[in-house]
């Protein structure tokens, strides 16, 4: 079982790439599809390395994508609800 | 797939801080504006912030979106008048954290003389501000900040304004911190704001990041991954260098770190020892207001 699993949400993204290129363990690149605005987001190609980083999280500007690290799937703790 | 508002992914750390109705944003692809959010939200979530007691205050631009954007106090205010408007909001509740986020044209044109004088005073603000060398919400016009030789729609033949270098320009004001990352750095940049909530003073960090819309593409220097990579090659991280020598120049390398940590009385602190030395008893503190 990888460390970690990534989320893309596909339909927030504009496809700028800062994922793709700053990802540790190279597990995503842009796809040749299109979201509904015609941007490419990017898909996942390398699952099994996918460390749960969370740096395409970091990175993202349009916060469409996040990793988490598996078995702690809690890493974004609604803090409001608490 | 929704195609109108985008899924909400409550695992997603950023999006408990977001007005997920509002997203997808109107920053352009490529922008680091979205990116900086990440590492303020990170910061949040590591320091477990009460976030009752935080308010973000921005002015007008494409950086003064952020306080639209994020679900906690946020006041849009108008354009200039962030750090004005915080200072008032710190001085009636002084147990608040006050975030001004703002752009460099926002807080160094327009609010420049603002920014000054809440430094001088040493008012208990955390400044972020992104710096994307330009104006970009009113179409890239010349700003404080444009290097020289860039191209802007005021500057078609090339600015020849010197800018300021604003870590230096922070300092000689009287900042008590003062710190410069990109969107590259987003661990720095996250540590460092975290550092900053937790102190007390007048902080300043500046963010450099991409606007391939407005300032690179006129400027032929690509995306903004472009940018990302440039600022990645380009960067060399000297705490503590001292900020004179943090100027942005053509061919030379970006100067990034935490520069500036002192400590310095504090324009509350101030006030209250001045004040309450002189009226005695007749002073009433702030926290002994009605409103409190
Ligand atoms: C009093 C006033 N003058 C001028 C403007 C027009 N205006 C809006 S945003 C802006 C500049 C924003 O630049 P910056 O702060 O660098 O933010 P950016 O859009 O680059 O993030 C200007 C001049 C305004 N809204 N109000
Ligand atoms: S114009 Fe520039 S600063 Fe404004 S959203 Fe677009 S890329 Fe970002």
């Amino acid at each position: 079982m990888p460390k970690g699993t990534v989320t893309i949400i596909a339909e927030r993204c504009k496809g700028c790439g800062f994922c793709v290129e700053f990802c540790p363990t190279k597990v995503l690149e842009l796809s040749t599809a299109f979201n509904s605005k015609g941007y490419h987001p990017p898909h996942v190609v390398a699952p099994e390395k996918c460390s749960g980083c969370d740096l395409c999280g970091m990175y993202c500007p349009d916060f469409a994508i996040y990793g988490v690290k598996n078995g702690n799937a809690s890493s974004g703790e609604d803090k409001k609800n608490k | 797939m929704a195609t109108t508002t985008c899924e909400i992914a409550p695992a997603n750390p950023v999006e408990q801080f977001l007005r997920t109705d509002r997203i997808p944003h109107i920053w352009c692809p490529g922008c680091g504006i979205g990116t900086s959010v990440n590492c303020f939200t990170r910061a949040l979530i590591e320091l477990d912030a009460d976030l009752d007691k935080i308010a973000v205050v921005s002015g007008i631009g494409c950086s003064g979106r952020v306080a639209g954007y994020l679900k906690l106090d946020s006041f849009h205010t108008t354009h200039g008048r962030a750090i004005p408007f915080a200072t008032g909001l710190k001085l009636a509740r002084p147990e608040l954290t006050v975030v001004v986020y703002s752009g460099d044209g926002d807080l160094f044109a327009i609010g420049g003389n603002h920014f000054i004088h809440a430094a001088r005073r040493n008012i208990d603000l955390k400044v972020i501000c992104i710096n994307n060398f330009i104006y970009g919400m009113t179409g890239g016009q010349v700003a404080p900040t444009t290097p020289v030789s860039a191209i802007a729609t005021t500057t078609p033949f090339g600015s020849f304004e010197p800018p300021f270098n604003l870590p230096q320009l922070a300092e000689a004001a009287g900042a008590t911190f003062v710190a410069r990352w990109t969107t590259y750095h987003v661990r720095q940049l996250t540590r460092t704001i975290k550092e900053m909530l937790k102190r007390k003073g007048f902080s300043f960090i500046e963010v450099l990041s991409p606007c391939p819309t407005l300032f690179q593409r006129r400027n032929k220097q690509g995306d903004g991954l472009a940018a990302m990579k440039m600022y990645k090659q380009l960067s060399k991280t000297r705490n503590g260098a001292p900020t004179a020598e943090t100027a942005i120049e053509q061919g030379k390398p970006i100067i990034v770190g935490k520069f500036v940590d002192i400590e310095r009385p504090s324009y509350l602190g101030s006030m209250e020892q001045m004040l309450s030395s002189r009226l005695g008893d007749r002073y009433v503190h702030v926290e002994n207001l009605e409103w409190h």
